[in-house]
């Protein structure tokens, strides 16, 4: 039988019907519909027991306290701990997106070895064991030619064990150069230490105070402890609590507060002395505590009388002296106010003057120490070692002057100058570094002047990152021996920044160690194991664990239970053995600095004709800026009007762009002293005229394909300016100038 | 002259003319025609037959691939072993979530060492409980990772039995072939065994129309009463004449579409 055009067609009507008859197509059209919602390398997460895990956040100095929720072995979400005296169950967008740290694409997986020239990127993996030996190695020729002096440490913190390993390492191998990287603490210790005589922390009683007068403080923008610091300002609002903003940009913090006070920047210190002034005048103070227990108190009156009255207050800082002896009023007359100072996220220090000034309001209203107030908090007493052994090389080593000058003549009192680094080792007046350690720190990036510093590391010859994550520092070094991530290892964190009572929190493996990496505080111990003699005898223990267990002792068991330990009660000190001073009392005027008070303001670098501009930063909850960058969820939620694309803007006054001709949205080139940038043009009626604002926390150029070559790095564009009383950085800003592109 | 009428007349004339020799090839064609048109039929009728064979017969043997379970479990024996039925192995566990298959944890217990003669028992302790490995389960019943079902609301809150869903598997000497739709990747027992899509049991599928089926016939009792699949939907539509989008069904919680949320069952 033939099969003509029709036979065929009537088949494919007839296969047609049958195809519509039968479920062929039904079927496949739900199996697709299914196929295309759950495609195959969509990943599913896995499903099974769960189960929690207390630990404490350490991705910034608030130490949260924190639970894992894990699937079988995998950790699935990190939520605030519920009763935990920072955080009480609250959690913040960076602590929350911790996984991404974990599991992420930017972490070091294995040790690895630097080919090629330095940051180019070539690596090589080696194994642990030969990692440690070339570091031993490289340790004992600079040991055994004399110069331990000339190994470094750059450390995030200086408290701990793991920091204070580094510490101890350092001192029986024989250099003093062990360096924190700087903060705001910087500036509060030496104040605490030249007025009150102790080596405390500052801590805040935010809980019950009734004013807050924030002098650039970002309460509400990273600074202290970021989930206590917002879980206070919810509590401010319903209680009625005052919080006036001191800041020539409207940040969050001081869109929120109840009064908002533009200040020429860099002037703070000169208004804390106008308030005093007003406070002084109007017999406002704490006569009673300026009696007993203050010291110089009148001859800081005729200063303060003298030098800062409303009138040249007002000129100095552009705010009207009404306003100036309101404020006074309003702080005086509160039964809890209390004063704070460090701007932004406060991870730069201030001016040993600006700091003194603020504390010494709080002390004129007689809040040091008590309820409401500022604290000088000892740290928890537990970490007692035996001494450390020290050689003759060591003891020659250590008899060397610190590299950064700190604890020199010029500075006695300032503890670590690390921005000084650059400059003292380019001025060759010392010696140089001829080994760097870094740990949860990035130089290259942090560090105002990005060039010198990265220029600075270039020159020293062996540079070891103990960093998990590929940061700019990582990726600038010789040797990376990448440390677990928080969430895989145990570490010992004691009281939070800002806290007022002693506390320690342990810090433990949420997870296995998912990769090749190993706890720095073994790497240390081992490394000093391998060095041999009185280094290795000064490290008693097998492995970080045991001393991390001996140290801790009786606490050890109510920590892995808890997930912290705190001292019971808080002990309210009596004035009378608050302070440690020479007079035995709160010193107004230090006779260790015999500070004088002159108002001196900090000058920042740039021409003024050159650079009719004054470009600052500022910083935002969304945007990391320490050892940690942003993890994806994190850049995710930058504003468009911070961050479009790879373009960040940068912030200026509608008047100031008019000005200028410019206008929103164009692109621009900025240029400081130190450098140049293109960024875009965001106008914002929020800043006061003749400023630029840059956000701090962008311009990565290493991390991982979600965050590098985002922005511009803030740090890159500013260099340090040093306190002439404290020795540290206290740039605020740096002069600028504005080009169309 | 001719008029026009005239003309018009001739036409028909002439067609009426031309009708006659063309009459019988009228006739052939018709006859032509005929036999044509059993052609057409037969080839219609074998286009239907052989797509239908496909379509009911041929396309779900090539639809699903076979797989055998890593070891044979005998439901029966264990359910006699043990105190609690079902929930022995398949428990909730203490937040409330349910565990599904049994993990090695709990067949430990009495499998640390061989008990028996059955070369799966001795199969299942020598490669798995001494190495530590979790049996690496087919699961019949794996729902696609966008579906959020609760065992504790039917359970514990709906009082249900595990045989309404999961059918007598607790009856059964040994696990049936396993089979997996090579397009999705989940298992037949969810689209069910018939390729039609036509049950008997309320155990013979689980698509969302069981779901949805179940859930209107006890509206009186239960809470989430609106579940709209997209069959369901679709017929709805047709049968009220209404555009899709426009029609108002059950008053759910969701203030914009009026039906209880999605996301209460789609993650």
């Amino acid at each position: 039988m033939k099969i003509g055009r029709r036979g065929f067609l009537s088949f494919v009507i007839g296969g047609a019907a049958g195809t519509a008859l039968s479920p062929l197509p039904w079927k496949m059209m739900d199996d697709s519909s299914i196929w295309t919602q759950m495609w195959p390398w969509t990943p599913v997460p896995e499903d099974g027991e769960a189960s929690y895990v207390n630990s404490v956040c350490t991705l910034c100095s608030g130490h949260c306290g924190i639970t894992v929720r894990k699937i079988n072995n995998r950790a699935v979400k990190i939520e605030g701990m519920e009763g935990h005296p920072v955080n009480n169950g609250g959690m913040c967008l960076l602590g929350l997106s911790g996984l991404q740290l974990l599991y992420g694409p930017m972490r070091v997986k294995t040790p690895l070895k630097r080919t090629g020239k330095r940051g180019q990127g070539g690596w090589e993996k080696i194994s642990w064991n030969d990692a440690v030996s070339e570091v031993v190695e490289k340790l004992r020729d600079i040991r055994s030619e004399g110069h331990p002096q000339t190994v470094g440490f750059i450390s995030g913190s200086d408290r701990g064990t793991v920091s204070r390993l580094f510490e101890r390492f350092l001192t029986a191998y024989g250099s003093p150069n062990f360096m924190r990287m700087p903060s705001v603490r910087d500036s509060y210790e030496l104040t605490q230490y030249l007025m009150q005589g102790v080596e405390a922390l500052p801590g805040f009683d935010f809980e019950n105070a009734d004013f807050i007068l924030s002098f650039g403080s970002g309460i509400i923008d990273g600074w202290g402890s970021p989930v206590r610091m917002s879980r206070v300002h919810s509590a401010w609002q319903s209680a009625d609590v005052k919080v006036i903003q001191i800041e020539p940009r409207l940040s969050n913090t001081a869109a929120k507060s109840d009064k908002w006070i533009p200040i020429n920047p860099g002037t703070e210190a000169a208004l804390a002395m106008g308030l005093a002034h007003v406070i002084v005048k109007e017999s406002l103070y704490d006569a009673a505590f300026i009696e007993n227990y203050v010291e110089g108190f009148y001859d800081w009156k005729t200063r303060v009388i003298d030098k800062y009255s409303p009138e040249t207050v007002a000129s100095m800082t552009g705010i009207d002296t009404r306003t100036i002896v309101v404020l006074a009023r309003g702080f005086a007359n509160a039964s809890k106010p209390l004063a704070i100072c460090g701007r932004g996220d406060g991870s730069s220090p201030v001016s040993l003057k600006e700091c003194m000034a603020v504390n010494a309001l709080n002390a004129l209203v007689g809040n040091i120490n008590k309820k409401g107030g500022v604290w000088a908090v000892s740290e928890p007493d537990y970490i007692n070692w035996p001494e450390i052994e020290m050689d003759a090389k060591a003891s020659a080593g250590m008899q060397h002057e610190r590299l950064d000058g700190a604890g020199s003549k010029t500075y006695p009192f300032t503890r670590y100058l690390l921005p000084r680094l650059p400059e003292t080792i380019d001025s060759g007046e010392k010696y140089p570094l001829q080994a760097l350690f870094v740990s949860e720190a990035n130089p290259i990036y942090t560090l105002p002047g990005t060039q010198a510093v990265r220029k600075t590391l270039d020159e020293i010859p062996f540079v070891v990152s103990f960093s998990s994550y590929m940061d700019e520092t990582a990726q600038n070094a010789d040797l990376i021996l990448p440390n677990h991530i928080y969430l895989e290892r145990y570490e010992d964190v004691p009281t939070p920044v800002g806290m007022i009572q002693p506390l320690i929190g342990l810090s433990k493996p949420v997870v296995d160690p998912q990769l090749d990496t190993r706890h720095v505080g073994d790497v240390i111990i081992q490394m000093a194991k391998g060095l041999g003699g009185s280094v290795a005898d000064t490290f008693p223990w097998d492995s970080y664990d045991s001393c991390l267990k001996e140290t801790l002792g009786g606490k050890w068991n109510s920590l892995i239970e808890d997930g912290f330990w705190s001292d019971s009660g808080l002990r309210i000190q009596a004035f009378e053995t608050s302070f440690d001073t020479a007079s035995g009392k709160f010193e107004l005027i230090s006779r260790d600095t015999g500070s004088t008070l002159q108002f001196k303001p900090v000058n920042i670098e740039g021409d003024e004709k050159l650079y009719p501009l004054v470009l600052i930063p500022y910083d935002s909850i969304r945007l990391a800026n320490s050892f940690i960058a942003d993890p994806p969820f994190v850049i995710k939620t930058v504003e468009d009007t911070v961050l479009k694309g790879e373009h960040v803007f940068v912030e200026i006054n509608p008047k100031t762009a008019r000005a200028k001709g410019l206008r929103e949205g164009q692109r621009v080139v900025l240029i400081t002293p130190k450098g140049k940038a293109e960024v875009k043009v965001h106008l914002f009626e929020g800043i006061m005229p003749g400023l630029v604002a840059l956000p701090r926390g962008l311009g990565h150029t290493a991390w991982d394909e979600f965050l590098a070559d985002k922005g511009i790095n803030f740090n890159a564009l500013i260099g340090p300016v040093e306190d002439p009383d404290s020795g540290l950085d206290v740039a605020w800003g740096i002069r600028a100038k504005i080009e169309k592109a | 002259m001719h008029t026009l009428d005239d003309h018009a007349k001739d036409i028909s004339e002439n067609a009426a003319g031309e009708a006659g020799p063309n009459s019988s090839l009228e006739m052939n064609l018709k006859e032509q025609d005929t036999g044509a048109g059993g052609t057409i039929i037969l080839f219609f009728i074998l286009g239907l037959f052989v797509s239908l064979v496909v379509g009911w017969i041929i396309f779900p043997k090539l639809l699903y691939s076979t797989k055998k379970q890593p070891i044979d479990f005998n439901h029966v024996f264990h359910v006699e072993e043990v105190d609690n039925g079902c929930e022995s192995c398949h428990f909730f566990r203490e937040d409330g979530t349910f565990s599904g298959a049994p993990k090695l944890a709990q067949c430990i217990d009495c499998h640390e060492e061989i008990q028996g003669i059955s070369p799966d028992e001795i199969k299942f302790v020598e490669e798995y409980v001494s190495k530590e490995r979790e049996v690496p389960w087919l699961i019949y019943s794996r729902q696609p990772d966008c579906v959020f079902f609760s065992h504790a609301a039917h359970i514990k809150g709906a009082q249900m039995d595990c045989v309404t869903c999961h059918g007598h598997i607790g009856e059964s000497e040994s696990l049936k072939v396993y089979e997996e739709n090579r397009v999705t990747g989940y298992s037949r027992d969810i689209w069910g065994k018939s390729i039609g899509g036509f049950k008997k049991n309320t155990w013979d599928r689980m698509k969302m129309d069981d779901c949805a089926e179940c859930h209107r016939e006890n509206a009186a009792n239960i809470e989430k009463t609106d579940i709209q699949t997209p069959t369901q939907r679709l017929i709805d539509h047709i049968v009220n004449l209404v555009p899709p989008g426009t029609s108002t069904f059950g008053k759910g919680g969701s203030v914009q579409t009026e039906r209880d949320p999605c996301f209460a069952c789609h993650k």
